[in-house]
């Protein structure tokens, strides 16, 4: 025993002497601290994506990505990179534990991150508190990067597009298609609501009627007698932009309801996945998304898609998987830009540096396109296409501009 | 005479009937306006009717699980939920094998009983099962405890399926024969056939239920053991028999409604059976639980109000979007019935020993 404890006063003294002399070269002015990495350590950034439960293929999806930009970027100033994670389970409570637990990590330099926006509101500040870096590639709601966002959310920035863009998007793509009386209907979320709004807005100014706004619970399966109540209201255009267990069951009722047969059904890239075709089935045929647009990405998409399918053997199985490769290989570019290297290969890395150099970020070449960050946080280049379902088999799932894709692009 | 009266009615019970009174005038006031408005044709109500009959003839099959088990055990089977869960979804990949071989499109209705006898039999094992090692070891312990086993019952099967068939929604397949409408004489409306299938069958099976526990022997030891477990006993009745066969016709119920349920929706998920069992619960409260007429009544009460109540009272209150308040306006159905008769629409005055 008393061995033991005169050897771990040794120990504690040479790691102590050997610390002492690591940051002799180097003095940590950064305000928010340093993170050290000693020469044969890795680097280390994280996760925080819903990679189980009934949204488990937008986290895989999106992990998927930032596996690929690890496995590709190999190395950072000749240190490995470690990618560790945690499930945010797509709801609050998820994104404050997840956040929590990662925020104790001292050698953590940076979280990509949430999926879902009420994960990301929770999980934003406990990260921001502990100086981590925060970029989301599927966070949509347009309040996480409006001017007004409290100033706990500093680090936080995304490189998916905002729901103003898309929401928009598909209204002017209604009203163009000759669709002049619209009727929306949301599921109470955050996501649906402020999807809902924007595309109502817009819709309304460029000349459309819209004729209800309804919402379900996103548990609700009888969506027939609300369904009645839309239709008693004439509308030629039905968008719900919600997820896809209550999405399918409206696509499908909304078939069986009179008034309802020939109006035309959309949503928007909540429910881009082969998931939608198994719960909408038959119904899907001539539905419309919107959705990121897969044929305006870099050249860069192939490579990318044909290294996906030979890792994991399948498909991409939602749409952000190019937010989030683009999300790390920023985080890349911005360390490398800031770390100090020491002799021995030590890496010093400010944390409020990381941060503003996210912030700089500009005409970075990505796979969705060309990424400037804004003051606030909004890196996309939001490109949006509306698609057309063509076939309800999961199988033939494969969204692009051709003929024989599923969905099809066909706006613009 | 008005003295007696006087010293009954206390202080809460006038409240309580104020509270009411308040419901109703706002109910009548906003269906009223509703109806002065127009907006709605009366095919457009009887469609919501007939919704609200198919939904409540599904909860009506999953709240005699509730209420037969109640009625015998003085307990709520919180696990009943997964019953209905479990057999759709066995019962799903029986009916992709079918639809594979494509002996679902030559023969679908072969098929569909053939699913229905598939999902019966695994919701009754379930059901069984659950008797035999969760609530029978419990049976002379104190009352929260068998309740807190179920619920951790509840959670284990749901997990349990979750970790083997995945979280994804399993979508089943459709019947071409019952796509579409059949047109009621005479009306512009009709009904979707894939309800009235429902429907029926759900009425078939609650008469043959109510047959059986009237007339039959067995039926009638149900009703003994219910009326008190030790006289039966006394009287040759085997109670664990019973019961287990109450657990039998509870599961095959709720397996039924499964199949029937997924006929309507056309989608199975691992945390399907939650939402219509609670309101199923609340439908067998609402009727009164332990009776079984009453827990039929109730079902179709709630199915119909959800459908129906939204559009007829609230639309007229011009409240926006009234369907996000169909679950709010359910209980406040139950709380309303409750306030008016505290044992439910059909409920018996408990006795002292059962209570």
């Amino acid at each position: 025993m008393k061995r033991v404890s005169l050897l771990m006063v040794i120990v504690f003294v040479a790691v102590i002497v050997l610390t002492a002399c690591g940051g002799a070269k180097f003095t940590c002015a950064d305000p928010k601290g340093c993170v050290d990495i000693a020469p044969k350590d890795p680097v280390r950034i994280a996760y925080a994506f819903v990679v189980s439960g009934g949204d488990a293929s937008l986290g895989t999806d999106t992990k998927r990505g930032s596996e690929i930009a690890v496995d590709e970027k190999k190395e950072i100033l000749g240190h490995a990179i470690e990618l560790v994670g945690e499930d945010e389970l797509c709801a609050a409570e998820g994104g404050q534990t997840a956040a929590t637990k990662l925020a104790a990590d001292p050698k953590l330099l940076a979280v990509i991150g949430t999926n879902c926006s009420s994960a990301a509101r929770a999980a934003i500040p406990i990260l921001c508190g502990a100086g981590i870096a925060m970029v989301s590639p599927s966070n949509t709601a347009p309040d996480l990067t409006d001017e007004a966002r409290p100033p706990e959310y500093w680090c936080y920035l995304r490189t998916a597009h905002n729901d103003n863009v898309q929401g928009a998007k598909m209204a002017e793509y209604a009203y163009e298609k000759g669709f002049r009386k619209a009727a929306t209907i949301h599921d109470g979320s955050l996501y649906a609501d402020k999807l809902q709004q924007v595309f109502a807005a817009t819709f309304v100014q460029l000349g459309g009627t819209i004729t209800a706004r309804e919402a379900v619970g996103p548990q609700d399966t009888d969506m027939k007698p609300m369904l009645t109540r839309v239709a008693a209201t004439g509308p030629e255009f039905i968008y719900y932009p919600i997820f896809i267990q209550a999405g399918g069951h409206i696509t499908k009722q909304a078939k069986e309801v009179t008034g309802l047969e020939n109006v035309q059904l959309a949503g928007a890239d909540g429910i881009f996945s082969p998931d939608f075709l198994r719960a909408a089935g038959d119904a899907v045929v001539g539905f419309n998304w919107s959705s990121p647009d897969f044929s305006a990405f870099g050249a860069g998409y192939g490579d990318f898609l044909a290294k996906h399918e030979a890792k994991y053997g399948e498909k991409t199985l939602a749409p952000f998987h190019a937010h989030s490769y683009d999300a790390t290989m920023m985080i890349f570019a911005a360390i490398e830009k800031v770390a100090v290297k020491d002799a021995d290969g030590t890496l010093h890395i400010g944390r409020q540096a990381l941060v503003d150099a996210l912030f700089a970020t500009k005409d970075f070449q990505g796979l969705t396109g060309t990424l400037t960050c804004t003051a606030t946080g909004d890196c996309a280049d939001p490109k949006i296409a509306v698609y057309v379902g063509q076939s309800a088999d999961p199988d033939t799932w494969n969204p692009g501009a051709d003929a024989d894709s599923n969905p099809m692009k066909i706006w613009p | 005479m008005l003295r007696r009266l006087l010293r009954r009615v206390s202080g809460t019970t006038v409240f309580m009937w104020l509270i009411g009174i308040a419901m109703l005038v706002v109910v009548v006031w906003g269906v009223y306006a509703t109806l002065s408005s127009g907006r709605y044709k009366a095919s457009d109500w009887i469609d919501l009717t007939v919704y609200g009959i198919a939904q409540g003839s599904v909860y009506a099959l999953i709240a005699l699980g509730y209420t037969l088990v109640y009625g015998i055990l003085r307990m709520i089977n919180f696990a009943h939920s997964e019953v209905f869960m479990s057999g759709p979804f066995i019962g799903y990949f029986v009916a992709m094998a079918l639809s594979q071989s494509g002996f679902f499109n030559r023969q679908p209705f072969v098929s569909l009983i053939i699913v229905l006898l598939v999902a019966m039999t695994v919701s009754t094992t379930i059901a069984v099962l659950l008797e035999r090692i969760a609530y029978r070891p419990l049976r002379r312990a104190p009352r929260l405890v068998p309740l807190i086993t179920a619920i951790g019952a509840s959670y284990f099967l749901q997990y349990t399926f979750l970790g083997l068939f995945g979280s994804g929604i399993k979508g089943y397949p459709e019947v071409a024969q019952l796509k579409g409408y059949w047109p009621f004489p005479g009306t512009s409306s009709g009904i979707l056939r894939t309800q009235a299938v429902v429907i029926v069958s759900a009425f078939v099976m609650l008469a043959i239920l109510y047959v059986f526990v009237q007339r039959t022997k067995t039926g009638k030891a149900m009703q003994a053991v219910s009326e008190d477990k030790d006289a039966a006993a006394l009287m040759g009745i085997d109670v664990d028999r019973i019961i287990v066969i109450t657990f039998v016709v509870g599961g095959a119920l709720a397996g039924a409604a499964g199949v029937l349920y997924a006929l309507l929706f056309k989608q199975v998920k691992f945390d399907m059976g939650f939402l219509p069992g609670i309101k199923a619960f609340t439908a067998a409260v609402l009727g009164g639980i332990g009776n079984v007429n009453g827990a039929m009544l109730g079902s179709l009460f709630l199915g119909i109000s959800e459908s129906l109540f939204p559009n007829l009272v609230l639309d007229g209150l011009g409240l926006p979007a009234p369907y996000q308040l169909k679950d709010a306006l359910a209980f406040i159905m139950l709380v309303a019935v409750l306030i008016f008769r505290p044992t439910g629409i059909l409920g018996e005055r408990l006795a002292v020993k059962k209570a």
